[in-house]
């Protein structure tokens, strides 16, 4: 069916919410990609079954929903009314679950989450720690929407804002609306999205785009993956009024350019669009107002340069994804030339609610730079894995520490790595930094699209630093030379250091290459690139020079520096190590001490990670 | 090694070219959908895409060769993807990949010579909090070491050998 009107949506919404109203109970099961990762399949199957046998399929409502977040938790079962959260769920649990929760209402203690700090069991959602602090602004309705189906969009004022902005809003008023909420880019670059809509609509150009990039290339980051298959029309309503504030409506269009590597995203974004069409939210005088607009899908193919807007732009038209210069800006001659609006995900899918609720109510959470919240990805060396939530200018330690349980198993924590391969790494010293685009930035890191990452002592600086310029090296396009040679001078030097045959002089040559490389290249990965192995040199100079000076690896992770040896007065003989060790270079009797032979050792680690009495040294 | 193969099935191809209408700006989306049919992408495939779309063959090998989401070497029967996004690196992802190279003898990236086994490191698969993570036939195997992923290992291999007697 198509729907015609605003009046016409508002009484959908009405019919599908009290729909949604009249079952007595709703079953939320997490279905994004770490739930599925650790067995939510078998938990939905099991549901199902059970559901079936009772014949309560009328009265009870079984969702399959998008990410909520607490990934190291999963698979999570939800369960409304009561907000009833059960954690790491086994599908035998399931017919106990029906009975006591679904049917009787009454929580099963053992299935809830356990606070390992205040030693006790947690009944709600919104009073587990991980959850009370953040503010789910767009991960909100995850737990609550099928993804697959638009109803549920609908139910919960879905389409709303796009009726508002057709047919009470001039497009002048909604970027101004956008621009005095302050939103900036949330991929990364963190630039005013109303400043770059205004520009749009001062260029020239018979036909004009926007796209939402989806192409998240940033490795150890799923924010955006999540928000494709939690809420993929909020992003879809999102574009539909960016595409009609700048004038991108037919003969113009929008794409969503998303990884192929996200086959679960794919699918509903795909979906979603195609429901929105069906439903005359998308296609030819979108809600009576006389504007049409579509959508297409472009299939990335996994290039993190394609984060840089020339490059994507390049891959859209079907070529390698290579950058050009950027004095002209793509929001003049983007897609074919023409003048474009490129967002990425979490930006576009903030702009329903701004829409809605008006910029200052978005600029209530946030700080005055950087409003809003944003969407982190918290993991590494964390005991709260997941997806996170939070109002920016909240500090690292929060973020750490009381979102993310801290450092787990009694290890010291050493550094939080923001921004991605083009962020840096943050000491201890730090981490009462505001999380916001510019504090970041200053202190030599960058908010980038959003991923944290904990390391604590076991984690070497110089090896991270490494990885950082490898992953980049291997990203580069190769079109500019400071970028395409510096990255791959920059990994002989580090490797150097790592392998231990490195000279005090390599710190200086690493330091002016990037000060090339940061002012000559052609793009951001290239200017940018030179962020892990600078903030490392900053705050980590000491472990480099143990390195160099020592010939000494004080994490233990550089192969070519380490040399594992049983300490004695530790070892109780208990042959864990022995038992493990893949080449018989740990020996040794039940209940006497052990021995490593380093000829027979290749240094895998397996010895120092099984033994429970620190006997292990290396 | 770059294998040649020639005996793939062009009208299959033609197929898929169509599917995308002929349209040489789905050149990335067209390639996505051979490497699927075929687990990567066959020389033959390639010239017949270049001459369908009248795209010079060079540009479809650089789109081919530029994207890590393709690969020109057939994959083996049984695919190992590890995941070596930040999260599993500082987690220990490394010896993973490590030790399955020297189990098998060959470099990520590559397949076994009897076609049964490859391996592949992937940036990021999404499932941080079960780091390390080897994928196979889309399920992940979270937590894993060493020892772990050898044992996952030789699994796969006494199962493969029960299927093929």
């Amino acid at each position: 069916m198509k729907v015609a009107s605003p009046t016409q949506l508002a009484r959908l919404k009405d019919e599908f919410s009290r729909r949604n109203a009249g079952f007595k109970c709703t079953v939320s099961v997490c279905g994004g990609t770490g739930c599925l990762a650790s067995g939510c399949q078998a938990v939905r199957d099991a549901l199902v079954a059970e559901l079936k046998t009772r014949e309560l399929g009328d009265s009870v409502r079984l969702l399959v929903t998008g990410c909520h977040g607490f990934c190291q938790q999963g698979p999570l079962v939800l369960i409304r009314p009561g907000d009833i959260l059960y954690c790491k769920v086994e599908p035998e649990w399931i017919p106990q679950i029906v009975a006591d929760t679904v049917i009787g209402g009454k929580p099963i203690e053992e299935f809830l989450y356990w606070d390992s700090k205040a030693k006790s069991r947690i009944e709600k959602e919104k009073d587990i720690p991980f959850y009370t602090v953040q503010n789910k602004l767009l991960l909100g309705d995850n737990s609550r929407i099928d993804p697959t189906d638009i109803r549920d969009y609908i139910a919960l004022g879905g389409y709303q804002a796009l009726s508002k902005a057709l047919h009470e809003m001039e497009p002048r008023a909604i970027i101004d609306e956008i621009a005095a909420s302050g939103l900036r880019g949330r991929g990364g670059g963190g630039f005013p999205t109303g400043k770059k809509w205004a520009s749009a609509v001062k260029a020239k150009g018979e036909r004009k785009w926007v796209i939402c990039n989806a192409d998240e290339g940033d490795p150890g980051a799923f924010m955006d993956e999540s928000i494709l298959e939690g809420n993929p029309h909020l992003v879809v309503e999102g574009m539909i009024i960016g595409a009609f504030a700048v004038g991108a409506g037919s003969p113009g269009g929008g794409f969503v350019y998303v990884r192929n590597e996200y086959p679960l995203a794919l699918a509903r974004i795909s979906e979603a669009i195609r429901q929105a069409r069906e439903w005359g939210l998308l296609g030819d005088n979108i809600l009576g107002s006389g504007f049409s607009f579509d959508i297409k899908i472009n299939r990335g193919g996994g290039a993190f340069v394609c984060g840089e807007s020339t490059a994507l732009m390049a891959s859209l038209e079907g070529k390698p994804g290579e950058p050009r210069a950027k004095y002209i800006h793509t929001v003049e001659h983007g897609y074919h030339n023409e003048p474009t609006v490129l967002n990425n995900v979490e930006t576009w899918a903030n702009v329903p609610g701004i829409v809605t609720h008006g910029a200052a109510k978005f600029r209530e959470l946030g700080t005055e730079k950087s409003p809003g919240t944003k969407i982190f990805s918290l993991v590494g060396k964390v005991t709260n894995t997941g997806l996170v939530e939070i109002p920016m200018g909240m500090t690292l330690r929060e973020l750490v520490e009381d979102v993310g349980g801290g450092v787990p198993e009694k290890k010291k924590f050493k550094a939080v790595q923001t921004g991605g391969p083009s962020g840096g790494c943050l000491p201890e010293s730090l981490m009462d930094l505001p999380v916001d685009f510019d504090a970041l930035t200053g202190a030599g890191s960058m908010m980038g699209s959003g991923g944290i990452i904990v390391m604590d002592q076991d984690t070497c600086m110089v090896d991270v630093a490494r990885y950082f310029i490898r992953f980049l090296e291997s990203e580069s396009c190769g079109k500019c030379t400071p970028c395409r040679e510096g990255l791959r001078e920059m990994d002989r030097l580090l490797t150097r250091i790592t392998d231990g045959a490195a000279e005090i002089d390599d710190l200086d040559n690493l330091e002016e290459i990037a000060h090339w490389m940061s002012g000559a290249s052609l793009c951001a990965l290239g200017t940018s690139a030179v962020n892990p192995v600078l903030s490392t040199l900053k705050y980590f100079r000491d472990e480099y020079m143990e390195h160099i000076a020592d010939a000494g690896c004080p994490a233990g992770v550089c192969r070519e520096l380490v040399r594992y040896h049983v300490i004695e007065e530790n070892c109780t003989g208990c042959a864990a190590c022995v038992k493990v060790c893949p080449t018989g270079a740990a020996s040794g009797k039940l209940k006497e001490v052990h021995h490593i032979d380093t000829v027979l050792c290749i240094k895998c680690g397996e010895c120092y990670r099984v033994c429970k009495f620190d006997a292990i040294g290396r | 090694m770059v294998e040649v193969v020639t005996d793939i099935d062009l009208r299959k191809v033609d197929q898929l070219i169509e599917r995308s209408g002929a349209d040489p700006e789905a050149l990335i989306g067209m390639l996505q959908d051979i490497q699927r049919q075929w687990q990567y992408l066959p020389l033959p495939a390639l010239k017949r895409v270049s001459e369908r779309l009248g795209v010079p063959y060079n540009r479809v090998w650089a789109v081919a060769t530029f994207y890590e989401a393709f690969t020109l070497e057939p994959r083996g029967r049984v695919h190992l993807m590890v995941c070596t996004g930040t999260a599993c690196h500082v987690r220990g992802a490394q010896e993973v990949v490590r030790a399955l190279e020297d189990e098998l003898m060959i470099e990520a990236g590559h397949t076994t010579d009897d076609g049964e086994l490859s391996i592949e490191t992937a940036h990021c698969l999404g499932a941080c909090a079960m780091g390390p993570v080897v994928m196979v036939d889309g399920i992940y195997h979270g937590h894993m070491t060493r020892t772990k992923v050898l044992d996952f290992l030789s699994e796969i291999r006494e199962r493969r050998e029960v299927k093929t007697q």
